[in-house]
């Protein structure tokens, strides 16, 4: 019994050891992101792989998204004699909900496990090592770019899929359910409140940070070995998209 | 002067370091030799603290590094060059930006002399022309002379040379030795060598200390310590498997 609470005990004591260490990584890497000099060559070039690279994936994905949401609203709103109310329908559920975790889930997918596993490779090759050897601070140069450049590519990721689904939920719904043209768009304007739009950009910013956040953390703490390197990637997927899910919990109750 | 004192490091369970004392000779070269295995790499990396000890102290020029702030640390770390085992570059980046890198992050220097500046190591470490490949298209041999390059560039008063001629052939690797040899000599730094390539360690180095359960053995000059008659470093010159060195 007493192995048993002392076995308990001391895996309580890891994981709480293992969240400061977590959270400390983080405020690290968020204040030296505004200590001079700046990187805006790495920032720049880390808007590219998660903005840029991730841009198809993003499209392809919120265009099905959005069409998948005309047929299934269309079918429900019927049931109602309330097709008109397609649009309102579409537009809330990407600006206030899908468009922020979808998008989210991209990105986690796309870059947030390359970025865990090229993190992990330069631990494994002893290259983050050699940054530290070379008077470099690690969390400046390969964090912080990171951070900043996700906390301004996942809005307008996130924007550009909830456009390309409100256009894939027009094409279904008036392009081939039916649905009058001029009321898909006045019911989004009438229902559409600035309030809906700004939680969806809280929501995508503060996803952007967490994915980034786990993501490297994950990489840059991986076991030098080529196990680790795949548990770490393995493991910043899934914390990252548990994490978005819990956290997108919260602000909805919040911003509701 | 760099003095280790009493230096511990366990990782887990298993203590690798077991109360090291050693003195590095200012502007010598100072080889470590041991098993495979022995925490030769982990001493190595106490001495800019890219590891951090259990318990002892690392003085450079007298001042504790282990009780130093972060920024502080920097500071002395711009002092050292290291040449990684497997050379560690960066392999986003060419040779040239590699060897550059850390001229550009941490000097003023303007294109031009930085471009001069890494021209001449790579000329010196026998890869002239060879900037604009990536670490990826390189040999092994290669990569470590690039990586000696890099640790080369800003002039550092300490080098240390992990394992420099691990995976390299015999003649790549009499190569490198004499490479980090001419260097030492022509920049006049602190060499501190991890290696266990018996006999060719002892012609470049000044000194040779055997890392061994735990703790420095012996330390001699080269050619005292080759004539030692301390069982455990004629054990390791002869690679014998029976004696006091518990191999398996």
């Amino acid at each position: 019994m007493l192995f048993f609470l002392g076995q308990i005990g001391s895996y309580t004591l890891r994981q709480l050891s293992e969240m400061g260490r977590i959270f400390l990584f983080l405020l690290s890497a968020v204040g030296l992101a505004f200590r001079p000099p700046a990187k805006f060559r790495l920032i720049v070039y880390h808007l590219k792989t998660i903005g840029v690279d991730s841009l198809s994936v993003v499209l392809l994905s919120g265009f099905f998204t959005g069409m998948v949401m005309g047929f299934q609203f269309y079918y429900s709103l019927r049931k109602f004699n309330a097709e008109s109310w397609l649009g309102s329908a579409a537009a809330l559920s990407l600006l206030r909900e899908l468009g922020p975790v979808l998008s989210a889930f991209m990105v986690t997918g796309r870059t947030g496990s390359a970025m865990a596993a090229e993190l992990g490779t330069m631990r494994a090759t002893e290259q983050i090592d050699a940054l530290s050897s070379m008077a470099i601070n690690p969390v400046k140069y390969l964090v912080s770019p990171r951070i900043i450049a996700s906390l301004i590519a996942m809005p307008l990721l996130t924007a550009i899929f909830d456009v390309v689904g409100i256009f894939g939920a027009y094409l279904i719904g008036v392009g081939l359910l039916g649905v009058s043209s001029g009321s898909y768009f006045a019911g989004m304007d009438t229902s559409v409140v600035f309030q809906d739009v700004y939680s969806g950009f809280i929501k995508s910013l503060s996803f952007g940070l967490i994915i980034t956040w786990v993501c490297c953390y994950k990489g840059f703490n991986a076991p030098p070995m080529a196990t680790g390197v795949s548990r770490a990637t393995t493991e910043s997927v899934v914390l990252s998209f548990v994490l978005v899910l819990v956290w997108d919990y919260f602000l909805t109750s919040i911003m509701l | 002067m760099i003095r280790v004192v009493d230096l511990y490091k366990s990782f887990g369970t298993q203590q690798v370091l077991k109360g090291v004392n050693l003195e590095f000779v200012t502007g010598k070269t100072t080889t470590i030799v041991g098993t495979s295995g022995c925490g030769k790499t982990v001493l190595l990396k106490h001495l800019n603290l890219l590891l951090r000890p259990d318990r002892g102290a690392i003085l450079i020029d007298g001042t504790d590094i282990t009780k130093l702030k972060q920024k502080d640390l920097y500071e002395i770390r711009s002092r050292f060059g290291v040449l990684f085992q497997g050379a560690a570059l960066l392999d986003s980046m060419t040779i040239f930006d590699n060897v550059a890198f850390p001229l550009r992050e941490r000097t003023d220097l303007n294109e031009t002399e930085i471009q001069k500046k890494v021209d001449d190591r790579l000329e010196q470490v026998g890869l002239e022309g060879m900037g604009y490949k990536f670490p990826a298209e390189l040999s092994g041999g290669m990569r470590k002379r690039a990586g000696l390059a890099r640790a080369l560039v800003t002039d550092p008063e300490i080098v240390l040379f992990d394992e420099p001629t691990t995976g390299l052939d015999p003649i790549l690797a009499s190569s490198i030795h004499q490479l980090i040899a001419r260097t030492q000599r022509t920049f006049g730094f602190t060499a501190v060598v991890v290696s266990h390539t018996i006999p060719q360690v002892f012609d470049i180095s000044d000194y040779v200390a055997i890392l061994a359960n735990g703790v420095i053995e012996e330390i001699k000059p080269s050619r005292e310590f080759q004539a030692s008659k301390n069982p455990i470093v004629q054990q390791f010159i002869r690679g014998e498997t029976e004696g006091p060195i518990q191999v398996l």
